[in-house]
């Protein structure tokens, strides 16, 4: 839910403490003198705030707290009639960096593309409301961004980078003591990691990997409703999405109250889905809802019919251009053909969202075809092999016949010459 | 018109009598080294193998980065026995490289270079490296991954030769990279310049020899025999090419030769890319070269070494003159010869299993 959430206000905190700081960057501040010789969590700012992207944008301290950093003594340059902030309490913090991050016109100094809205929609999230009760247990912008040493979503070292994510919103949403107060899990960080979109995100790299945020929203986070999850998901599946809509499963899902995909997908453990999940087998998820001798559980088994008799094809072909390929035939041609039947497979495990056999079928049956002719390039293969090795034999023959005549016709011919 | 009458209307105009004569005439020395005298004969034969074949294939390729490796896997799948006549080529080029190696070190250690044979030997040389360049440039010619990669690594050797290296490498390529360009000009070298070149040098290597005459080694020049050419010796060079049709089919047929995948410049080169075995030899003493030697760079020098060997080869019967006078430098290039055959074989089997 942070992620560009937290950039944001991170920004907003930024650009406020940047707006009050442009010039102080390249003049003196006496703010991050004095802290810098302070210990403890009064010389932190100063020292974490060469990191800060504010600062590098050219603000400082001033920008957002207020004071005259060109002052050396202390009460001069904090004085409040002259606007010293000081430090906001965590209520106040969101307007604190909505100051800036609000302004349409003086942050497009900054960066032209970036939102403003990140209060407005941090207001409507399960935190903001929270926060406006009093509770000072959620989160804020400095909760997800960082406080002194904010640095832009796009640095690998953000804590809103794509890949910290989960662990920025997993340090208040794993901590059971904190979260008891609002009776909600603490496993889901755990559970993340063990999905297949966390695989994607820190084994693969892919940065486009769905994260917290990404489902949750970033400034906006909460829960989605039962009624939007289907949404959610669709923002990446959405073919899937589209079909699940169209589909009987959707009344039916509605009228029983049931969340869209993770009544099968589960949600923060979600893994990758197998053939598996359809049927009905033990592990098939169909069987929660369908019973023996109804419609559904016998289309259900007629999907993953359909399925398993495919990959069956296919394997069966790959198998004999295999063993044809290893006797030495040329069997790229059928092989590339074969991809055609694998990219079949894919889409009828998209389609089974369909809960249609018929839409299944539409791609199902022109795979089998491909793996019809392709198992035949294979039998035609073999078979011809077959016919080259008795060519062979055949040729072998003739030549060592031929071989034969010539020597006796040396052996004739020396025979008549004189020694 | 009769057989008789057509033989003296040729002879005539063509004196076919009079080469009969020379052929009658000609004979072959007979000793217990005999048997090298073979080689050069069925060297000669697959090549001829390979004019044939290539010709065959020339009806079928088509040499641009787009349509080459699908014309030849057109040629595998869907002519009639073109399968058989690729995997012949292929395997018939691998084999006339190695009876051509045979018969370079026999005429080497027999010494059959002396004079005056000099320029045979310096033909045969050139016939050597025309031989490996036809390898070099038929190998790129399925546009397949092994040999892209392998083409991109072999020009990349030529392009670290000191001064004219860059040169050579984009003359070779076509530009600096291995493209459609590069498979185009190696095609031009495949199927013209080289066979022209190879033309040339075999009539003239093949005229020496019917001029000297075959060479007999010094030890049996009081004892040895002699054959008669026709019919003997050529019978017997029959039967040996008999054979190597044979071995050319049972090779095709149980071994054909492998397409591979098609060549795409984006991806990265696969592990293990090797050239052709009878680089291999040089491939893998590269890899032993360290990257500095003193203030040269290692690779370099390795590449220099090589192309000095190449040079002494060529002045071999110049350099060793007179072994009646110097038998300690007979026995010396003997040695040297033997280590160097060695030297080969080993890095080419270490290669091959690296």
């Amino acid at each position: 839910m942070i992620g560009k959430a937290a950039t944001s206000l991170l920004f907003c905190t930024g650009v406020i403490l940047l707006a009050t700081c442009s010039v102080a960057a390249q003049q003196k501040s006496s703010c991050i003198e004095c802290h810098l010789k302070l210990p403890g969590e009064l010389g932190d700012p100063a020292r974490s705030i060469k990191n800060d992207i504010h600062l590098s944008r050219g603000l400082s301290c001033n920008d957002c707290h207020g004071g005259d950093p060109t002052k050396d003594d202390k009460n001069a340059a904090k004085d409040r009639t002259k606007g010293y902030l000081g430090r906001p309490q965590t209520v106040d913090i969101p307007a604190f960096c909505g100051k800036c991050h609000n302004d349409a016109s003086f942050m497009k100094k900054f960066n032209p593309a970036l939102r403003v809205d990140q209060e407005k929609e941090y207001a409507t999230s399960v935190h903001g409301r929270l926060l406006k009760t009093g509770n000072t247990k959620v989160a804020t912008c400095i909760s997800c961004h960082g406080v002194h040493g904010i640095r832009a979503v796009s640095d690998a070292l953000s804590s809103v980078y794509p890949s910290n994510v989960a662990e920025t919103c997993s340090k208040c949403h794993s901590d059971a003591a904190r979260m008891a107060e609002f009776k909600i899990p603490t496993d889901q960080y755990a559970k993340y990691k063990s999905s297949v979109h966390a695989k994607a995100l820190y084994e693969k790299q892919d940065l486009s990997a769905p994260t917290c945020n990404d489902c949750h929203g970033n400034h906006g986070a909460a829960p989605p409703g039962i009624t939007s999850v289907a949404n959610v998901c669709g923002q990446c599946h959405a073919r899937q999405a589209e079909l699940f809509q169209a589909s009987v499963h959707k009344a039916a899902f509605d009228n029983k109250g049931l969340a869209e995909c993770i009544t099968c997908h589960s949600n923060h453990a979600i893994s990758a889905p197998t053939d598996q999940l359809l049927g009905t087998g033990q592990t098939a998820v169909c069987v929660s809802c369908h019973k023996q001798g109804e419609k559904g559980f016998a289309v259900a088994g007629e999907l993953r019919g359909m399925i398993d008799d495919l990959l069956a094809r296919i394997d069966k072909s790959h198998q004999i251009l295999d063993r044809a390929e290893r006797a030495g035939m040329e069997v790229s041609r059928p092989k590339f053909e074969l991809r055609e039947a694998i990219d079949g497979v894919t889409h009828a495990r998209v389609l089974i969202h369909s809960s249609s056999t018929a839409e299944v079928d539409k791609v199902v049956a022109p795979a089998v075809g491909i793996t019809g002719k392709t198992y035949q390039a294979g039998i035609d293969a073999l078979a011809e092999l077959n016919v080259r090795r008795k060519g062979l034999v055949v040729s072998l023959f003739f030549i060592l016949f031929l071989a034969v005549l010539v020597y006796l016709k040396i052996r004739q011919i020396e025979r008549r010459q004189p020694a | 018109m009769t057989v008789d009458t057509l033989k003296s209307w040729l002879d005539e105009r063509l004196s076919i009598s009079s080469l009969g004569y020379a052929a009658q005439k000609k004979e072959v020395p007979l000793h217990r080294q005999s048997i090298w005298y073979y080689f050069g004969g069925m060297t000669l034969f697959l090549f001829v193998v390979q004019v044939v074949t290539g010709i065959l294939l020339l009806l079928y390729y088509r040499p641009s980065s787009e349509n080459a490796f699908e014309s030849v896997q057109f040629i595998m799948t869907e002519v009639k026995f073109g399968w058989l006549i690729r995997s012949i080529h292929s395997w018939s080029a691998n084999l006339m490289i190695l009876t051509l190696f045979i018969h370079m070190f026999s005429v080497y250690f027999m010494r059959a270079y002396d004079r005056p044979r000099e320029v045979t030997w310096v033909s045969g040389v050139v016939l050597l490296l025309l031989c490996i360049c036809f390898g070099f440039s038929g190998y790129l010619l399925p546009w397949n991954e092994v040999s892209f990669f392998a083409t991109k690594v072999g020009t990349e050797i030529a392009g670290v030769v000191p001064v004219v290296g860059k040169t050579m490498l984009r003359f070779l390529r076509g530009g600096d990279e291995v493209t459609g360009a590069t498979l185009t000009r190696f095609f031009g070298f495949h199927v013209a310049v080289l066979p022209a070149m190879a033309t040339v040098f075999i009539t003239v290597h093949v005229l020496l020899v019917q001029l000297h005459g075959m060479h007999v080694p010094a030890r049996y020049q009081q004892t040895h025999r002699r054959m008669k050419f026709f019919p003997n010796f050529f019978l017997r060079d029959l039967i040996g090419w008999l054979v190597a049709i044979g071995v050319l089919a049972a090779l095709a047929a149980i071994f054909p030769w492998e397409l591979g995948v098609k060549a795409d410049p984006f991806v990265p080169a696969p592990a293990g890319i090797k050239p052709e075995w009878y680089f291999l030899f040089m491939f893998q003493t590269l890899k032993y070269i360290p990257a500095k030697i003193l203030m040269f760079d290692g690779e370099v020098i390795g590449i220099m070494v090589f192309m000095l060997a190449a040079a002494v080869l060529f002045v071999i019967p110049f350099i060793n003159r007179s072994p009646e006078q110097h038998p300690r430098r007979r026995l010396i290039f003997n040695v040297l010869g033997g280590i160097a055959l060695l030297f080969m074989a080993v890095m080419t089997v270490i290669g091959y299993f690296a």
